[in-house]
């Protein structure tokens, strides 16, 4: 294996790269004598990088990845969608040597190879970057790097600091290796854990919702590296939920539902709308809520492209590429459906506010001048904000910018240091749970499996918070559990037994828990935070739909979300927390993600402006 | 080899994992007992089979066994709620000291006024005892696992100091309360000689912790407090007020059991009260899997146990302490058998992964 320095070397000597202004990966063993030229890189005939051969994985009487093709070339982006559950966490896990396939193979440049953990994978050249990184928070940049390449032996720092510095330009990025950690931000952190996968000499990136905890300025730095990486010749995995990123980034796009390969298509000139309807399949048709379809631009999939896209993905499994049939009548149920509206991703075509915005009536949510100090600290200070009855009022802000604190404090488990907190006009800060749920507040916090005992069963979880209610005696009525939770679990289509303990149930099915044991009270006002972090598309339609539920019948939702797209299609208002204060206010009239994302990093627009001029 | 976490669960495992670790229970403890000079078989048929073949050694089981089980619910109605409550065994002679107290400085009461006094002042001791660690727990967050552990050696100190002390028999001189009145002396049940009412609270209180575990909104509160504190909590339980009431509980549950010890048994209170009831309620409890009936079962196979390892120790020539080996590996079989269920063994496939871009002449 060439070392580092010689690959550094190679790599620095190769004219074709510098002159395109395009320095290659570190993946350099291979650049220096057998990399395919750069100009052949992106549409690369020859063996891919990687190659998926009819993977099949089963967990028991589930098969996570039935039969799966998949190819990366040197030079491509390759995007990986599909709901939760379609199989793309099983398939990166199998690639990464995480878990061992039943069947088919994994070919690395043409040759099958079996990763018996991460290390292999490693050293066959593939990377993984997840969305929880693995950094050590008090060590530097350099160390955390170090830490990827260090088994027994000599650990040579200088060596390491200068390869990380060299290996941040050559990607286009600016990462200072001596900073702890710690004090990086989410953007930051990303690069250092790219970084470290790029010094096992990877080729192959998986990138695993890179985009999920980064503002939309980091997003456009990550794509920048991302375009570097592949015009260096590497391959690279994105894994996303979001389909404009996916149109924009990727160059071939695999779609995957219930452990089965649905289609491979080019990216290029490919409508979000079509990957959605081939991912999202039959299944969830019915639950496709108005706004994934405004979002992407179509009509809701009628019953002859759900049965076409069905029949699609039994064809792609024998089918060696493109599903060709499905695509195009979805393609042509879309061109069928009514002109979509040129705007319909915009703020602007959110739903018309019920006219529940009486002046002078109590407001449903009120938070005044509320103040926080956790060991000394500010986190949140003087947050002021008023929900109204039937409205829906987003907050914005980059993940540790005081979001998650004003949503302990609002669902009672933090007490604020100052000021007020009231519902429907009742001041209820010094009420704990029990009290606020009377008060008529609804809540649903961001982490799912701290808002419910995961041991317990469903039927147990949708009684805990209103026990009080099915006594009798002192005894539990059984009946009458029984009975409320039947309706519940119908209202809210939960799919599980009363009896499965929670912690058995898939993410969506756990929020329907939490959200019909928060909305069986018909709440006043709602707080919400991150209501569909990790769901997948039909579950999120689901609740969003239920959230615009709660404000039609005249509630107001407080949604705190981190994902953009979520507050634009729902919130009629934004606020933006940075640094545990709020930094602006806009309405859904003058919202954009830049100006929105501006402020999330903290430029808050008089303030500049103000401090430019003097 | 390794180890790969299960992706589902099935009922049966659990079943299966005890009955695994039962057999490898008898498999390890067959060396020590080989090794004393004795067959494993026949032990484990005196350890298991021949105390319940007579009248009288199955009396001797329920009366080994009611100690235990009440120290074994007083550690499960704490471990319930999840208050880690190690102190069982310093409550437990608490509650004995307490029911002393009454026993000879009135003991001309009749039983109808003794009993429940002597009973009482039992519980309230243990209560005492389990009350600074759960209000330094409340007030102050101190780990309540050392604080309950720490306490139990003090608890044993103040017994050995006041047998030695204030309470040492007048008589004999001997480090021993004199004998109560007889109004103390707990009834006995079932035409024995021995078993004793204490067996019927024990009972009685096992019953009424499972109905309130099972079918009472307190019992649900209980168990999330348990098991996800940040989600009960969020859920509006008071998990704080909750663990403080049942570390008081279980306090006083196994003060109940020092009482009972020795107001049926030993009707005087001696040094050899303190033989580690308490902890072995832990081993109780835990094996019960936290609930009334599990401490039920286990309670009386310990109790069994113990019974069938004086037999043999009698019998066979086995140390008698050979019980209590059995009893300790069982524990750590069963808690490791149940750990590992949730996993599966993989045999490494000994496939090649070697580095393909590190190779010459492999890539394009």
């Amino acid at each position: 294996m060439a070392t580092n320095a010689s690959a550094d070397e190679a790599g620095q000597h190769d004219p074709p790269y510098v002159r395109r202004g395009c320095p290659p990966p570190p993946a350099a063993p291979l650049s220096s004598s057998q990399a395919p030229s750069p100009q052949a890189a992106p549409e690369s005939t020859a063996t891919p990088l990687v190659e998926v051969v009819g993977l099949t994985k089963r967990f028991g009487g589930l098969v996570a990845n039935d039969d799966i093709d998949l190819t990366v070339n040197a030079g491509e982006v390759h995007a990986l969608l599909g709901e939760n559950g379609a199989g793309k966490s099983t398939l990166t896990r199998v690639l990464y040597g995480l878990s061992q396939p039943d069947a088919g193979e994994v070919r690395v440049a043409g040759r099958p190879t079996r990763f018996r953990s991460p290390k292999d994978a490693m050293r066959a050249g593939i990377g993984l970057v997840t969305q929880e990184f693995s950094l050590v928070g008090p060590m530097t940049v350099t160390e955390n790097v170090m830490l990827a390449g260090v088994g027994l032996g000599r650990a040579d720092r200088r060596a390491a600091r200068s390869e990380v510095l060299d290996t941040a330009q050559r990607i286009g990025v600016h990462v200072d290796p001596d900073a702890t950690v710690e004090s990086l931000s989410v953007g930051e952190r990303q690069r250092v854990e790219i970084l470290k996968a790029l010094y096992h000499q990877c080729r192959v990136l998986i990138l695993d919702e890179p985009t999920a905890v980064l503002v939309p300025q980091d997003v456009r730095a990550l794509f920048a590296t991302i375009r570097r990486l592949t015009a260096g010749g590497m391959g690279v995995v994105f894994i996303s939920h979001k389909l404009h990123e996916v149109v924009e980034i990727a160059d071939r796009v695999t779609v995957l539902r219930r452990g089965r390969r649905v289609a491979t298509q080019p990216a290029a000139g490919l409508d979000p709308a079509r990957i959605a309807a081939v991912m999202i399949g039959v299944r969830s048709t019915e639950s496709v809520a108005p706004e994934v379809v405004d979002q992407l631009g179509i009509e809701a999939p009628s019953t002859p492209a759900a049965a076409a896209d069905d029949a699609n993905g039994a064809a792609a499994n024998g089918a060696a590429e493109v599903a060709h049939d499905g695509a195009d009548v979805v393609a042509g149920v879309a061109a069928g459906a009514p002109e979509p509206a040129p705007d319909t991703a915009s703020p602007s075509s959110s739903p018309p506010r019920p006219d529940a915005t009486i002046v002078g009536a109590a407001a449903a949510l009120g938070i005044r001048s509320l103040g926080l100090v956790v060991d000394g600290v500010p986190v949140l200070e003087d947050v002021s904000l008023s929900v109204a009855p039937g409205e829906i009022v987003g907050v914005a802000g980059v993940s540790g910018n005081g979001q998650s604190e004003l949503v302990s404090v609002l669902c009672a488990m933090t007490q604020p240091t100052t000021g007020s907190v009231s519902v429907g006009g009742v001041d209820v800060t010094g009420l704990d749970p029990v009290g606020r749920l009377r008060a008529g507040l609804g809540r649903i916090s961001e982490d799912r499996r701290r808002c419910v005992v995961p041991n317990l069963s469903v039927e147990q979880n949708l009684v805990l918070e209103d026990l009080d209610r099915f006594r009798r005696l002192g005894f539990t009525q059984r009946s009458k559990v029984r009975e409320h939770t039947r309706r519940l679990m119908e209202e809210f289509d939960i799919r599980a037994q009363p009896g499965d303990p929670v912690r058995s149930l898939s993410g969506g099915n756990m929020q329907k828990v939490l959200l019909a044991r928060a909305l069986c009270r018909r709440p006043a006002a709602l707080v919400v935070a991150q209501p569909t972090r990790g769901l997948d598309v039909g579950a999120s339609a689901y609740v969003h739909e239920q959230l615009r539920d709660v404000r039609a019948r005249g509630g107001g939702v407080l949604l705190v979300s981190e994902d953009l797209d979520e507050l634009f299609a729902l919130a009629d208002r934004f606020v933006v927390l940075y640094g545990g204060r709020i930094i602006g206010e806009l309405s859904a009239a003058e919202v954009s993600p830049e100006s929105l994302g501006l402020l999330m990093i903290g430029h808050a627009a008089g303030q500049d402006i103000a401090g430019d001029a003097s | 080899m390794s180890l790969v976490r299960r992706q589902r669960e099935s009922r049966w495992r659990t079943p299966l994992a005890v009955g695994v670790a039962v057999v490898l229970t008898f498999a390890i403890t067959a060396l020590p007992i080989r090794g004393s000079g004795a067959n494993p078989i026949s032990a484990y048929r005196r350890y298991l089979v021949t105390p319940l073949t007579s009248a009288n050694s199955f009396q001797e089981v329920l009366l080994a066994a009611t100690p235990v089980l009440l120290t074994g619910l007083a550690v499960a109605i704490a471990f319930r709620a999840g208050y880690f409550n190690i102190g069982a065994e310093g409550q437990f002679l608490a509650g004995a000291m307490g029911a002393t107290l009454p026993g000879i400085q009135l003991s001309d009461l009749p039983a109808w006024g003794a009993l429940p006094l002597a009973l009482g002042a039992g519980a309230v001791a243990g209560l005492a005892w389990a009350f600074l660690p759960a209000w330094l727990k409340r007030v102050a967050g101190i780990d309540e696992v050392v604080t309950t552990l720490l306490l139990n050696p003090v608890a044993l100190l103040l017994l050995q100091g006041l047998l030695n002390g204030p309470w040492r028999h007048p008589e004999s001189g001997f480090p021993d309360s004199e004998t109560f009145g007889s109004g103390y002396d707990l009834p006995t049940i079932f035409g024995s000689e021995r078993v004793h009412a204490g067996l019927l609270i024990a009972l009685a209180l096992i019953v009424v912790t499972a109905v309130v575990l099972s079918f009472t909104p307190l019992g649900l509160r209980l168990k999330a407090a348990g098991q996800s504190p940040d989600a009960a909590r969020f859920s509006g339980i008071d998990v704080g007020r909750l663990q403080w009431r049942c570390a008081l509980v279980s306090g006083a549950v196994a003060g109940l059991a020092g009482a009972a010890q020795v107001l049926g048994v030993q009707h005087q209170l001696t040094g050899s009260i303190a033989v580690g009831y308490g902890y072995t309620g832990i081993v109780v409890a835990t094996l019960g899997a936290l609930s009334a009936v599990g401490v039920l079962a286990v309670g009386l196979l310990l109790g069994l146990i113990g019974v069938g390892a004086q037999n043999a120790s009698l019998v066979l020539q086995t140390p008698p302490q050979m019980g209590d080996l059995v009893t300790a590996v069982l524990l750590i079989t069963v808690v490791s058998c149940l750990a590992l269920r949730a996993y599966r063994f993989v045999r490494r496939r000994p496939a090649t992964a070697d580095a393909p871009f590190a190779g010459s002449g492999v890539a394009t």
